[in-house]
């Protein structure tokens, strides 16, 4: 009988399922996998050294692009953490705000994720659909910052402006007809919030959609069900957080146990799979989207009520209004003072941690009282998950490998940061 | 106990107890605890942490170095004004502002690097910063706790290949973030933020090449420490404006 030998087979950093610039060594037996060996770090930019040599201010752009499927969410710890060394509060309604866009984040994450992992499982046209409906809470972010994706939107004592009176309408164009504008223009006569509330209203029979796809679609529960399975004992041992330690039926969530912003005014359940294989995985976070859906509903409602400042009053970290620095001279030198040399933190140490839709995003950060972090480490979700694909992929089939790459939910922005 | 917030008074008592000698200094900043161990009772020291019952950190959620070189230090005089003026603050050699070449000579000063590791109890809804220096600041070595927390096993790598330290008993201990075959740890505070090569394609070669960077060193805004009474703990005035958004 002839000798059979393990080969090594290089996988990615091109292949589409690779998410990315993924680098897997796997070594082969046939079709099994013995060892999987990731190799990261092609989109290292170093952003936690370039965020000691800039004022705090200037890197909350660096965050929108580490987990770039996330935006606010990055933004989110990172200012907690700012927030947290300097000892201030943003009002109430900033509270809501960044309430509403972590959620509204998390169903961008999700769809992203869900359309993709079809994608890569062959389920074609749900990315249509997921890319569909995010196509909506891009324009959110648009409408509020100015950017659909890196928006730059949190700030150090609140967020950068107030929900819009008035939805940007689209108009018609060459690549847009006029039946189409008209319908996509429906939502958008009134406030943002309006725009927000008549989606939010539609979202959860989208997600009904999505699930009479692939739910209980025989093709995605064989390549899905009892695959990547880990118990919870193993989950809490490779550090796992957020869609991956809850299938694996750890219930935690940053959100309920150690609440921020206001998580703890609002009302959601906390999905828990049961066998923590991918099909669980998948489950949780299809939940979680109308877990999200009803947080949104709820700061909606409050956002309409309570109209406030979205920004501290405090010049010494936020900058004071255009208005006021044409006729007050304080005002003018706080300005100055803010945007060439920043606001110096007091000397100290913190970890600011959020529930970022791919598990638990934190900021470590050590101040020495200068107006630029002394070291700012972020813990990135994505890293974890990915130290642990040797132990899932192990033992599968190398088509299994892409399920797996898929439930991770990896984004490379965040993992090599 | 008042040295503790009320939240933090139960577990900072524990942990006197439960780990007793092994604890070099327990204190707390920002409501946060921070327990400093010695290296020699780093693994002892986590292992009583996972395992002892009321403590049980069951997940290490995140490991990193820092290097503590020119902590404090600023480039701009600000406490009080020179006969020539306040200086500019271009000519130091400050973080970013110099080049593989002219970049600083290694400092070996006392407890330069540190490992800081953020623990989480998902039992008791508590969360615990460990801190250790490693002893020599020219070779840091620490060991492993791979054994303990399986995710250690990446943030080792990461803190091996961004600040230079070695973690002893460590089952794969390579570089992760950086290029194959680099040079130097990047993250130390002596290594330029201008790296020092680039990597292009070469034409005439026919494969890629590494050259020196060429990228000017350039910081935009001094680094400035201020002490004044704003600034200082809670005393951040709320009411120094209207609100306004």
């Amino acid at each position: 009988m002839a000798e059979i030998k393990n080969y090594t087979l290089n996988f990615g950093p091109q292949h589409p399922a690779a998410h990315g610039v993924l680098r897997l060594i796997l070594e082969m037996d046939g079709e099994v996998v013995q060892s999987a060996d990731p190799h990261v770090g092609l989109l290292h930019r170093a952003t936690e050294k370039l965020a000691e040599s800039k004022p705090y201010n200037q890197s909350i752009g660096y965050m929108d692009r580490l987990d770039y499927m996330s935006m606010m969410c990055s933004e989110h710890a990172y200012v907690r953490a700012i927030e947290e060394l300097l000892g201030i509060e943003p009002p109430e309604r900033a509270q809501w705000i960044r309430t509403l866009f972590d959620e509204i984040t998390r169903l961008m994450s999700h769809l992203m994720w869900l359309g993709a992992n079809g994608l890569d499982l062959g389920a074609m046209t749900l990315f249509l659909y997921c890319f569909r409906e995010r196509e909506y809470l891009l324009d959110a972010y648009e409408a509020v910052s100015g950017a659909r994706m890196h928006a730059t939107y949190y700030r150090p004592g609140g967020v950068y402006r107030d929900l819009p009176a008035e939805m940007p309408k689209l108009s018609e164009s060459r690549f847009r007809k006029a039946a189409d504008v008209k319908r996509l223009n429906e939502w958008r006569e009134g406030s943002m919030l309006d725009y927000l509330e008549a989606f939010m209203a539609h979202q959860n029979d989208r997600i009904d959609d999505y699930e009479t796809l692939v739910t209980d679609n025989r093709i995605w529960k064989q390549r899905n069900v009892g695959i990547g399975v880990v118990s919870p004992e193993r989950a809490r041992q490779l550090g796992f957080s957020g869609p991956m330690l809850r299938g694996s039926g750890v219930a935690w969530d940053v959100r309920k146990k150690q609440p921020y912003a206001k998580y703890r005014e609002v009302d959601f359940d906390i999905p828990v799979g049961v066998n923590g294989d991918c099909y669980d995985r998948y489950l949780v976070r299809v939940e979680e989207m109308r877990q999200s859906v009803r947080i949104c509903q709820q700061c909606i409602a409050w956002l309409r009520e309570n109209p406030g400042a979205v920004m501290a009053g405090n010049y010494k970290v936020a900058p004071p209004s255009r208005k006021e620095m044409k006729d007050d001279m304080e005002a003018m030198i706080h300005h100055f003072k803010l945007f060439t040399e920043g606001y110096c933190v007091p000397e100290g140490e913190t970890y600011a941690a959020v529930e970022a839709p791919k598990g638990e995003f934190g900021c470590y950060m050590i101040s020495d009282g200068a107006n630029k972090p002394f070291r700012v480490h972020l813990r990135a979700p994505g890293f974890a998950h990915i130290s642990a694909m040797n132990e899932m992929a192990r033992g599968h089939m190398l088509s299994d490998v892409v399920a797996i790459i898929g439930t991770l939910d990896i984004v490379f922005g965040e993992i090599d940061r | 106990m008042s040295d503790f917030s009320q939240r933090n008074q139960a577990l900072a008592r524990q942990l006197k107890e439960d780990l007793a000698d092994k604890l070099a200094d327990l204190r707390e900043v920002r409501r946060q605890l921070i327990a400093e161990i010695a290296p020699d009772d780093w693994i002892d020291a986590c292992r009583a942490l996972r395992d002892t019952d009321g403590l049980e950190f069951d997940i290490m959620i995140d490991l990193c170095g820092v290097d503590f070189l020119g902590y404090g230090d600023d480039e701009w005089e600000t406490a009080e004004a020179t006969g020539s003026g306040f200086s500019r603050g271009v000519d130091e050699l400050g973080p970013g502002r110099f080049d593989w070449e002219s970049r600083p000579e290694a400092e070996d000063i006392p407890n330069r690097f540190a490992v800081v590791v953020q623990l989480l109890s998902t039992r008791h809804n508590r969360r615990l910063r460990l801190r250790c220096h490693p002893e020599q600041a020219d070779f840091p070595v620490l060991p492993s706790i791979v054994d303990i927390w399986n995710s250690a096993n990446w943030y080792e790598r990461e803190a091996f290949d961004l600040f230079g330290i070695v973690f002893e008993g460590h089952p794969d201990l390579r570089r992760i973030a950086t290029d194959y075959g680099f040079i130097g740890h990047p993250f130390r505070k002596d290594f330029p933020l201008v790296g020092n090569v680039t990597v292009r394609y070469d034409d005439d070669r026919g494969r890629v090449i590494y050259e020196p960077t060429e990228i000017e060193p350039r910081v935009l805004v001094p680094r400035v420490i201020r002490r004044d009474s704003r600034y200082v703990g809670d005393e951040m005035d709320p009411e120094e404006a209207p609100a306004s958004g």
